[in-house]
């Protein structure tokens, strides 16, 4: 188990290296105000925009990366819209989720009576899994998943197909936009065990620098924006 | 232990891969797959070299208060349930992951990408240990199943070409149908994922790098394209990260700093598919991530560079561009520098942490174009630190006759910078030199193959890559 001793070693070779003492109130400060602070750096000016040119542009960002987005009005329409997207694919109609409160208040029933719901992580089996996002990045298109029991984060990476939903209110412009909210929904300096960024479908180059998509996490990702 | 090195060797290597045919044909993927991309994401963003300054003045910020931020970090990783492991050198650091193993009873292991694994030679001391390694990156897969090492930072298996991965899938994956079709790249990386599945979820543990650790959270930072980092630290009941001292920064925002420029450099991505950021173990009411979080915090030398000469290659994010433009590595590839980091940054970091004496000829291997820096996007000055090394290792005397006479070349341009720009043909001319004068590579002479009922003249008054485009059409 950790060594106290090659800890204090380390953290002295750096302060010898450095040459400064332990005891530099000075630095301590400079620290501790840079992280209390955590001041944004330069924002490009690409996402800083009205909110409904951020929803626009984040899914044009979403389908350069291969993404496929569809909008629907209302949260009603989710369900229609999964169905549809699974015959659209050919896949089965059975999707794996979490016990998030969008997901579960869906008229899923109502509104797509052939569609199998199973929740809990995701199983080798599950062909597709269906999450909500936290946050949207409109600057590059990126969806920002947060673990816990609504959205597991075996869902973003095991089935062949990953579906997300998002509200257009949840799009933002840029990862600092999400780190706000993520500081303003569970204090400062925490974050969830993980947080994933997801920019586009899995995809590899080692293969003489060709792009395929599907290397080991999802082939697709399809991303439903609700009123958007 | 560290892997053991060849660099000693890098001449002869250097003659080896200028004549191999597969490496070359391999190597000729580097400008369209990695160059024109770079130039093409650098482009739409027009902040992008403000951000590059930016970058820098974080982590010189950092390296200046690095023992504080790793106070902060270590405390917030506690906090979260996580563990630190302080290693001083690569075999520590082995011994720490075997003891996490052991103390688990693990049989199989996953392993994300990682350099600082590589640099470990992590996979000999687990084998040793009776656990079996899985790579899983498609790239590191590939290479682990030909026992051979990473010939780029981001991309281990660049030397590599579609018929050699297909025969060693067909050689290894024997259970499945010979008469199926691996023509394609698709079909070879639909084969893999499918192996490799049953792998991620056997596996006892997970091991991945970190491209960053940051202090305000106590969190590790993951980038990846295929997702099997994500599946390798999400499926295990642990999850072991590894990292050098270089790999923090203060805070979310910093790191997102550097997020920007990191994809876009290396692959010409303007975000990398997946970027995963981990903090401690699974919580309360979390039905999936690991029970168990680790973070091995590895030297290995690195305290030393510190206010040293060389305290700027600790910028370092291993994005590759640095290899990437590089006219020697485009030539003979990263086997050629014979340890774990080839390339400008590799040959500006080995002699750092291997010692001059192993790694010596590596800040040789650079023809002063100046490109490197150019696309750094930690505004490392790579040249000025290879002629650093030079400078101290010709006052050892441990330059052979070839090498001084390298260096006095380089002199000659170096005091005429005007001329110096407009020696296009330089890295030619350098190699050429580099490889005996007379004109012809002396490999010729063990080279044999395709090689043998032509001459091969080391390249005289033209470019490498003129030369690449001509012989390839
Ligand atoms: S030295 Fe610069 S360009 Fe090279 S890998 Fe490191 S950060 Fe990238």
């Amino acid at each position: 188990m950790a060594d106290p001793a090659k800890r204090d070693a380390i953290l002295a070779r750096m302060r010898q290296s450095l040459s400064v003492g332990a005891d530099d109130e000075v630095r301590r400060k400079t620290v501790k105000d840079r992280i209390k602070a955590h001041k944004p750096n330069l924002v490009p000016a690409r996402a800083q925009l009205p909110h409904k040119k951020q929803v626009e542009l984040f899914r044009e960002q979403a389908e350069a990366v291969q993404s496929t987005v569809t909008s629907v009005a209302r949260d009603d329409d989710v369900p229609a819209a999964v169905a549809d997207y699974l015959r659209s694919q050919n896949l089965p109609q059975t999707v794996r989720h979490g016990d998030d409160p969008l997901i579960n208040k869906l008229p899923w029933r109502k509104k797509a009576p052939t569609l199998e719901l199973n929740k809990g992580i995701a199983d080798p089996q599950d062909e597709v899994s269906l999450s909500h996002a936290t946050v949207g990045v409109a600057e590059t298109g990126t969806l920002v998943l947060t673990s816990g029991s609504d959205n597991p984060t075996t869902l973003n990476f095991l089935p062949e197909n990953h579906i997300v939903v998002i509200k257009a209110g949840e799009i933002r412009g840029t990862y600092e936009d999400a780190w706000q909210h993520l500081r303003k929904r569970d204090g400062e300096r925490t974050l969830p065990r993980t947080v994933n960024m997801v920019t586009g479908p899995s995809r590899t180059g080692d293969i003489e620098q060709r792009i395929e998509l599907g290397a080991h996490g999802p082939r697709r990702l399809h991303i439903i924006i609700i009123g958007g | 232990m560290n892997q053991t090195p060849t660099s000693r060797n890098f001449k002869r290597n250097t003659a080896g891969a200028l004549v191999n045919e597969q490496l070359q044909r391999a190597l000729s993927n580097v400008p369209a797959g990695f160059v024109d991309k770079r130039a093409r994401a650098r482009d739409k963003l027009p902040e992008f070299d403000a951000l590059r300054d930016q970058a820098r003045d974080i982590k010189n910020h950092t390296l200046a208060h690095l023992d504080l931020y790793y106070e902060e970090y270590e405390a917030k990783v506690a906090a979260s349930g996580g563990h630190v492991h302080w290693c001083e050198t690569a075999d520590e650091a082995c011994k720490a992951v075997v003891e996490i193993c052991k103390s688990h009873s693990a049989r199989t292991v996953t392993k994300g990408k990682s350099m600082v694994s590589e640099e470990m030679n992590l996979n000999a001391a687990l084998a040793e240990a009776g656990v079996e390694p899985v790579e899983t990156d498609l790239g590191e897969y590939i290479i682990q199943l030909r026992g051979e090492t990473p010939s780029h930072i981001i991309a281990p298996a660049v030397h590599l070409n579609k018929d050699q991965i297909e025969a060693d899938f067909r050689a290894t994956h024997t259970g499945l149908p010979p008469e199926r079709n691996l023509e394609e790249g698709a079909a070879l990386v639909y084969e893999a994922r499918q192996i490799l599945r049953e792998k991620f979820i056997a596996a006892d543990i997970g091991i991945t790098g970190a491209n960053m650790l940051i202090a305000e959270t106590g969190t590790s930072v993951i980038v990846t394209n295929e997702g099997n980092g994500d599946l390798t630290q999400s499926l295990p009941k642990v999850h072991i990260v590894l990292a050098t001292i270089e790999k923090m920064v203060p805070t979310l925002e910093d790191a997102t700093t550097i997020l920007r420029l990191l994809a876009r450099s290396g692959t010409g991505q303007e975000f990398s598919s997946y970027t995963t950021f981990s903090t401690g173990p699974r919580r309360e009411g979390d039905p999936d991530g690991p029970d168990e979080y680790h973070v091995v915090i590895l030297d290995n030398g690195r305290t030393k560079m510190l206010g040293s000469d060389f305290q700027e290659m600790l910028r370092c994010i291993r994005c590759g561009a640095c290899l990437n433009h590089c006219p020697v590595y485009q030539a003979v590839g990263g086997h050629a520098y014979g340890w774990v980091y080839p390339g400008p940054m590799g040959a500006v970091l080995t002699p750092s942490l291997i010692g001059v004496d192993e790694a010596g000829h590596l800040p040789n291997a650079s023809t002063f174009c100046g490109r490197c820096e150019e696309v750094c996007p930690m505004r490392i000055p790579l040249p000025r630190m290879m002629r650093n090394w030079r400078e101290r290792e010709f006052e050892r005397h441990l330059s052979p006759a070839t090498v001084r006479s390298g260096l006095s070349l380089w002199a000659f341009f170096a005091k005429r910078p005007r001329l110096y720009r407009l020696a296009t043909g330089f890295a030619a001319r350098f190699l050429h030199l580099w490889c005996g004068g007379d004109g012809k590579l002396e490999t010729l002479r063990f080279a044999g193959g395709w090689t043998k009922h032509r001459d091969f003249p080391s390249p005289e008054g033209r470019t490498f890559m003129a030369q690449w485009k001509n012989r390839n059409g």
